[in-house]
């Protein structure tokens, strides 16, 4: 390097003036650690926000940790009046109808993606992908809208009788149609978490270069079998991460679902019957919650709730590093 | 011959597959848009955008000061979101420090799992107890928080994108680094961040979670941001669990109305997005 520079400094000498190199070299220099200091800093106070978070939930909590421990999570019951309060209906609540919806969902939203991204006509890519950025941005309120006044009647008086006379015998089935319950909240999950599975996973495939399809392509194989051998394969981390995106959006999804699951703190089989999930009762009760410990309950819902994000989305980022997915190749 | 025949075949079959799936995905779109230019489009009219909530049982009356308060909230997150997030998903994506960066990047993408009414919970505990009252500027801090992970990851994403070489032709110009990522990486990432701002405004558009115990909502004008401040979608939740007919009505005529602004918000930054250097 440094031999170099004089050959270059020779050939243009008028323009080059060793003096003034070395003085935008110097302001260049403090620019830039001026600049890292800044950006640095930035990341730092993300990190102590991050932390804060967690903290003051903990913080918050605190009474009803110390006077429930671990029964919080394991008790049933929850009692204002009585000042006992147990999660665990909730607990159900959210991972069942998160389920439920993952369920419907994931096919539904990886086959788009496969569909947008590798099969479609050309011509039909940018409007449907659109739409589905469309559906993406709608507010979960109106959602919930929807759900309350056509979803909800339209399981009572259709969905569900159809359901209970021919899957009766499933302990799933039973019970009477109420409309609002586990089934409305899971189909209104999987009607919102769908366009994020399908926008990302759409994206992971569009990232994957083209000569995997090319390769593929070269060697004699159908459109199909392209997807599944030269794009699916080496997208697969990112489409887990799709997946669990859109898990961690169904788990705290908040208000679409307080609309139609029914909020009654009950353990049910039967996906007709009403239930309530973590982010619904905290909805519902927080601004009416009187006393300090009801309040500190609520929180402590909260910080669950946190944690589990944080457990999903942990495992999410170990997946994707173990795969090894096209972000990490292309960076690499 | 009858393995090639086979094998079209199923390539013929997972096509329609993958066309019908994606078929169902925007299928509720055009129902539920279906339903809300019908039920929104019916009772919305010029008192919606011009009057207060009249009293409970009184029919009319519109929900101007909800609009004017989700604005509000929506500046106040994009001012307090917006810069903290591209500057963070710009550290990430240039700092050399790995440990520090994996910790913001995993923290970054724990937060963007977070539900919006933990962070609800957060700022009520951070800003609402503290200041002793619900208030816009725990709404708007509420919003914020939910908007920096959205903005920093696609920054990061968008300014990785960039071409190496692009970088490097400036940096053998004897261009200083910070001059050309905020010069040359940054412009060229542009139209990614723009998109990734838009997806952020879009969605905390529409938040309503995180609004319940930091705006709180109010049914007249709000007095100054130390106060609670009506929001969009708290009026159009109160609205639909409410027993009043007219209140439902109203509530579409509001959902009709955030959906519209929603859009608007995703219209103007891809306009924005393409206008510069005609790109």
């Amino acid at each position: 390097m440094e031999r170099l520079a004089p050959a270059g400094a020779g050939a243009a000498p008028s323009r080059l003036l060793p003096g003034a190199a070395s003085a935008s070299a110097r302001s260049a220099v403090s620019g830039d650690r001026l600049f890292r200091a800044l950006l640095r800093a930035v990341g730092l106070g993300f990190v102590l926000v991050m932390l804060a978070m967690i903290a003051a939930l903990a913080i918050a909590a605190w009474p009803a940790i110390r006077q429930f421990g671990w029964g919080f999570v394991v008790e049933s019951n929850w009692d204002p009046v009585q000042e006992s309060f147990g999660a665990l209906p909730f607990i159900y609540g959210t991972l069942l109808s998160s389920i439920l919806a993952l369920l419907i969902a994931v096919p539904l939203g990886l086959g788009a993606a496969i569909y947008l991204a590798e099969l479609a006509p050309a011509w039909i890519r940018p409007p449907v992908g659109f739409l589905i950025e469309l559906l993406a941005a709608v507010p979960s309120v109106v959602y919930g809208l929807w759900g309350i006044f056509v979803l909800a009647p339209l399981l009572r008086s259709w969905v569900q009788p159809f359901l209970g006379a021919t899957l009766g015998w499933l302990p799933l089935f039973q019970g009477p149609p109420y409309g609002v319950g586990m089934l409305a909240a899971g189909i209104i999950l999987a009607i919102m978490v769908v366009p994020f599975i399908a926008t990302v996973s759409r994206d992971v495939l569009l990232a994957v270069p083209s000569q995997q399809r090319e390769a593929a392509l070269a060697l004699g194989a159908t459109g199909w079998e392209t997807t599944r051998v030269a794009v699916l394969r080496y997208g697969r981390s990112g489409l887990i991460g799709a997946i669990l995106l859109g898990l961690g959006r169904a788990l705290g999804e908040t208000m679409a679902v307080t609309m139609v699951i029914g909020n009654r703190p009950e353990i049910a089989a039967s996906l007709f019957a009403p239930g309530y999930t973590m982010a619904s009762v905290i909805a519902n009760e927080f601004t009416e919650a009187t006393s300090d410990l009801y309040l500190a309950a609520l929180i402590e819902v909260a910080l669950l709730l946190l944690v589990i994000t944080v457990v999903v989305n942990a495992l999410a980022r170990l997946l994707v590093w173990s795969v090894g997915g096209p972000v990490k190749t292309v960076r690499e | 011959m009858t393995n090639l025949g086979r094998r079209r075949l199923i390539d013929r079959l997972m096509r329609r597959l993958a066309a019908l799936a994606a078929g169902l995905v925007v299928l509720p779109l055009v129902v539920i848009f279906g339903f809300l230019l019908y039920q929104g489009g019916t009772a919305v009219n010029l008192d919606f955008f011009t009057q207060l909530p009249k009293p409970v049982g009184e029919p009319g009356g519109g929900m101007v000061n909800a609009i004017v308060g989700s604005l509000v909230l929506l500046g106040l997150a994009g001012l307090l979101g917006l810069p903290a997030g591209i500057l963070a998903g710009l550290y990430l994506a240039e700092s050399r420090d790995r440990r520090l960066t994996w910790l913001v990047r995993f923290l970054a993408d724990v937060l963007n799992g977070v539900p919006s009414i933990v962070i609800g919970i957060f700022a009520y505990t951070v800003v609402v107890l503290p200041m002793r009252g619900f208030s816009a500027l725990a709404g708007g801090i509420a919003l914020a928080i939910i908007m920096i992970p959205v903005v920093l990851r696609t920054t990061e994403e968008m300014v990785r994108l960039v071409p190496a070489s692009l970088r490097e032709a400036a940096l053998a110009l004897g261009i200083p680094e910070w001059k050309v990522i905020l010069r040359v990486v940054v412009p060229t990432a542009r139209a990614g961040m723009v998109t990734g701002a838009m997806v952020a405004i879009a969605r905390i558009a529409g938040e309503t979670a995180p609004l319940l115990f930091t705006a709180f909502g109010n049914r007249f004008w709000h007095q100054g941001l130390d106060e609670p401040i009506a929001a969009l979608p708290l009026q159009i939740f109160a609205y639909a669990i409410a027993p009043y007919d007219d209140w439902h009505r109203q509530a579409w005529a509001g959902a009709l109305v955030l959906i519209a602004l929603v859009f608007l918000v995703s219209l103007v930054a891809r306009f924005a997005t393409r206008r510069p250097g005609g790109a």
